[in-house]
């Protein structure tokens, strides 16, 4: 038998429902795995013990009672810290929030806790979720556990890492510009950016709203399905959530005709580019039609993306002026005039970068020529890419131009680092959900695939990753650590 | 003679609603103890996302048709982006029409009683701040500073006129026309303390406009424009500019006075809200609102004067004080006689109530109902009583609430219509005032000297008609008894 750390969450499901194990010593295992890799891993900002343990021993009174214990029970889930927790400290990794403990659930976190779900604390991100490798964390950077020299991805990195590295059975992660995407092909895991409006953002911290949502990253497409319909639904306190239904397990395959993104295939390194034309080999294997395609509005998508997100941010960041919440200041330097500019000197180098842009890009004079081009440029693409889903179910593409990279490779150039972003950012600005699926290494290092669909066609791209990953077998624990 | 410019820009609260424009906290926020009408919404916490309040939507709506507004098929939020510490997300959710109309109303004329039209340039939906509670001193002297966000997330109604007024009397005229439509139309109880604030922007001889905030009773706008054209028209008569400059009313001192030059440059990066997807509103809501609108002051005049044959002096009256309008139509609905009630409501009703208008609900608190006014009018109108004793009548009804026919009962009020009973009293004027008698039986006119003195003697109980009679018969045959 696997080792209790290494199940599935179906799996975790299905044991405990069968008897095979307690909730208690499915948590104490993974505590255990937290104990042993998080030195050298460092997924967590908080990790809340006690309360997995609590969690789980109520669990395991109700299954002695035969009362309903929900669709996760027992699934332990690290949840990225920028999502609110009520009662336990949500930093965003910024200093800013360093004392900040939410007093309500985000939507997701409500769901998940009534299906069972056991939360075992907050995982890293790039401050405020901005950035692809987590050395913009004000805390410390996590370690990419297929290679601890190597950087997880970012922002959510710690989601990422964590799953890959068993520290907990799944993760919830966000996504503005492939933040759940980029970890989960760095860390060889399953993740999923959903159709804007599918989950509830509301407890969400706001990074750019209209282009982010909350997805899930786990170890295997079934995983995926189950979290991603815990989570789903219209949300009363969202105002931009949009009911859906679920998604089923594939229990049969369809035929899909799916599109290769020739600029992004070309735009490649090289090992990665060839691992994504084997995987459009599998593809025709199993019967799927596959054609390459063209976006021409593609080269907008960066620009666009970086200019809408930053405007987004700066107006979002605002509130962070430590008068209600936020971090210890000495009670002494209150000064009305200068409190606002010193408070908010704590925040990072890249926050403040991304504060400054999007203050410029929508003060007079520029909201024009910036702001407002960037929208249309959205649209452009947006319009471009619902045309070409008339014609193919699927558009694939490497999640990320490029295997990991090590740590302070390109934290010092910004636009190096932004760069990174160009395959993701496309299915925030569009709206659509996109998946990135493990499909291979190269020289150990992880390698994934993005697949986009159209709005709410969540099912296919379910379809389409349930039977890729069948079809390839991917090594899931690292051997690393 | 200088020429003066005075537009305005007014805020109303919209009492009317239960919970405030994005959250489901109290609308009426006054006499609660400090924060403690709030939570994570309109406290702006991380995380947290605005549900717009459609009935909000609908008194906007309301306000915007009866001030001859269009209202567009589409509306949407924009950001104001500023730091202020009653501001809890450091920006304001509100309307923008600078990059395509956005707001609820555009385009509006509302007549001055003289047919003279002020244009209403926009009206918009938008959240209201924290109060802030500056220690003593004001806010000139900044030793603490205390926020309660009560009121933060309140709806207001912002009403922007176009620089049509050329004097105090105008706006005067314009916001007690204002006060009577919102308050017909419930949305706004304007005597509530802090639910309408005014600013104004003065210009004279063309010079530059000066706007002067925080004006936060109607009562003190026409002091403050008064107080301003005297500053301009010294200024100007030094032959000096006048700076283009925002200043803040004091209504303590009476004055203006020069806000800092900081609040002077803002600029406020609009951009639009990203957590309210664009609202349509469509034609029909338009439409069936009309339909179900309440009725507007200037309607109500014109039924008055149609339906119930009033003068247009008296129906102006009524009209003028909503409460009183609707105290007569609930006597009306009693006893249907208009005129008569509309006389007792508008003279000797109005004169005994005239010391408490200014408190809000003052109809509600009288001891005197519609049931009291609709019996007397039934006494007078059965000629159980003459108008001189319904006088007497109303006033002790006031102020002991017994219903009239007790007080007659109890008082001996009733009209005296016995001949024998009269005609003493007139044989007793007749014997006191010999030389009024002998100068009647000459010149007609001076009957009704003695007709006043018959009242008077029966305290005005006589039926005046027999009176008249007995005293003309009696001149004419001296013997008859």
């Amino acid at each position: 038998m696997t080792k209790l750390d290494d199940l599935l969450a179906y799996e975790v499901v299905e044991g405990l429902t069968e008897g095979q194990f307690t909730a208690e010593e499915y948590v104490i295992s993974i505590l255990k795995r937290i104990e042993e890799v998080e030195p050298k891993v460092h997924s967590f900002i908080t990790l809340d013990t006690e309360g997995a343990l609590s969690s789980a021993k109520i669990i395991d009174k109700k299954i002695r009672e035969k009362e309903d214990i929900g669709q996760l029970a027992g699934v332990t889930v690290g949840i990225k810290d920028n999502i609110s927790t009520q009662g336990i400290r949500t930093t965003c990794a910024s200093k800013i929030l360093e004392n900040y403990v939410p007093t309500y659930d985000a939507t997701v976190i409500r769901n998940l806790k009534e299906n069972g779900a056991i939360l075992l604390g907050k995982l890293n991100l790039d401050e405020f979720g901005m950035g692809s490798t987590t050395e913009y964390s004000r805390y410390h950077p996590t370690h990419n556990p297929w290679n601890l020299d190597y950087v997880p991805g970012g922002s959510s990195g710690g989601s990422g890492a964590a799953v890959a590295a068993g520290e907990c059975t799944v993760a919830l992660g966000s996504d503005t510009g492939g933040s759940i995407r980029c970890p989960s092909s760095f860390c060889s895991v399953v993740g999923l950016k959903p159709t804007y409006g599918r989950v509830s953002r509301s407890g969400l911290i706001s990074y750019a709203n209209s282009l982010e949502q909350i997805g899930p990253i786990c170890r295997s497409v079934k995983d995926l399905i189950m979290m991603l319909n815990i989570i789903s639904g219209k949300d009363a306190m969202d105002n931009t959530s949009i009911p859906s239904s679920p998604i089923t397990v594939p229990n049969k395959s369809k035929k899909l005709n799916v599109a290769v993104i020739k600029e992004l295939v070309t735009g490649s390194d090289q090992e990665v580019a060839k691992s994504v034309f084997s995987a459009s080999e599998k593809f025709q294997e199993i019967g799927f039609s596959c054609e390459e395609v063209s976006i021409k509005n593609l080269h907008y998508a960066l620009p666009s993306y970086y200019t809408l997100a930053s405007a987004e941010a700066s107006s979002n960041l605002a509130r962070y002026d430590n008068i209600r919440y936020g971090f210890d200041y000495p009670i002494g330097e209150y000064n009305w005039d200068t409190y606002f500019s010193n408070v908010r000197e704590n925040f990072g180098e890249e926050v403040k970068r991304r504060i400054l842009i999007g203050s410029y890009v929508l003060s007079s004079g520029y909201y024009g020529k910036y702001y407002l081009k960037a929208r249309r440029l959205r649209s452009l693409l947006r319009l471009e890419l619902l045309t070409l889903f008339k014609k193919y179910d699927l558009l694939i593409g490497p999640t990320m131009p490029i295997l990991p990279f090590k740590f302070g490779e390109k934290i010092d150039d910004p636009i190096k680092m932004y760069l990174v972003d160009v395959n993701t950012v496309i299915a925030n600005l569009a709206g659509i959900p996109a998946i990135s699926l493990p499909i291979g290494f190269s020289n150990g290092l992880p390698i994934g695939l993005q697949i986009m669909a159209a709005p709410f066609e969540e099912q296919k791209l379910i379809d389409a990753s349930y039977e890729l990953e069948k079809v390839i077998h991917i090594q899931r624990r690292p051997n690393s650590i | 003679m200088s020429m003066v410019m005075i537009g305005l820009e007014i805020h109303a609260q919209i009492t009317a609603l239960n919970s405030k424009l994005f959250c489901s906290c109290r609308g009426n926020y006054r006499e609660l103890r400090p924060n403690s009408n709030i939570c994570e919404i309109c406290c702006g916490l991380p995380g947290s996302l605005p549900i717009i309040n459609q009935k909000a939507i609908e008194y906007s709506t309301m306000t915007s048709i009866a001030l001859g507004c269009k209202v567009p098929d589409k509306i949407m939020f924009y950001r104001k982006n500023y730091f202020y510490p009653d501001l809890p997300k450091n920006f304001q959710i509100t309307q923008y029409n600078v990059y395509g109309i956005s707001s609820i109303g555009i385009d509006g004329k509302y007549e001055l009683d003289d047919a003279k039209q002020i244009r209403i340039s926009r009206i918009q939906l938008e959240e209201d701040p924290g109060r802030i509670v500056y220690s003593e001193g004001g806010m000139n002297v900044r030793n603490t500073a205390l926020i309660d966000y009560n009121r933060a997330g309140v709806a207001l109604i912002e009403i922007v006129t176009e620089p049509d007024f050329t004097g105090p009397k105008e706006v005067r005229q314009f916001l007690n026309k204002l006060s009577l439509t919102l308050e017909h139309l419930g949305v706004c109880d304007t005597l509530l303390e802090g639910s309408v604030r005014c600013d104004v922007n003065v210009s004279m001889n063309g010079g530059n406009k000066v706007e002067i905030k925080n004006i936060n009773s109607f009562k003190e706008v026409e002091k403050a424009i008064n107080y301003e054209i005297t500053r301009q028209s010294s200024v100007y008569n030094r032959n000096l500019n006048i700076q283009l400059e925002t200043r803040h009313w004091d209504d303590k001192k009476k004055i203006t006075f020069k806000a800092r030059s900081k609040e002077e440059e803002h600029d406020y990066r609009y951009f639009p809200e990203p957590d309210i997807p664009v609202i349509v509103l469509g034609s029909d809501f338009v439409t069936n609102l009309k339909q179900r609108m309440p009725e507007l002051p200037n309607q109500r005049f014109e039924r008055f004067i149609l339906k119930y044959k009033l003068s247009e002096h008296t129906s102006n009256i009524l009209i003028n004080d909503k409460k009183l309008a609707d105290f007569f139509e609930s006597t009306l609905k009693i006893h249907f006689s208009p005129t008569e009630i509309a006389n007792i409501l508008v003279t000797d009703f109005k004169s005994l109530i005239e010391d408490d208008t200014e408190s809000t609900d003052y109809l509600k608190n009288l001891k005197v109902k519609p049931e009291h006014i609709a019996e007397l009018v039934k006494l007078i109108e059965g000629n159980k009583i003459s108008r001189i004793t319904a006088k007497d009548i109303l006033v002790k009804i006031f102020e002991s609430g017994k219903l009239p026919s007790e007080v007659v009962n109890s008082s001996n009020s009733y009209k005296i219509a016995d001949e024998k009973t009269i005609m003493d009293a007139v044989q007793s004027v007749f014997d006191t005032e010999k030389a009024a008698v002998e100068d009647a039986k000459k010149n007609r006119e001076a009957i009704n000297f003695l007709l006043g003195k018959v009242m008077k003697l029966t305290k005005g109980r006589a039926d005046p008609k027999i009176a008249i009679r007995l005293i003309n018969s009696k001149l004419s045959d001296p013997e008859k008894q």
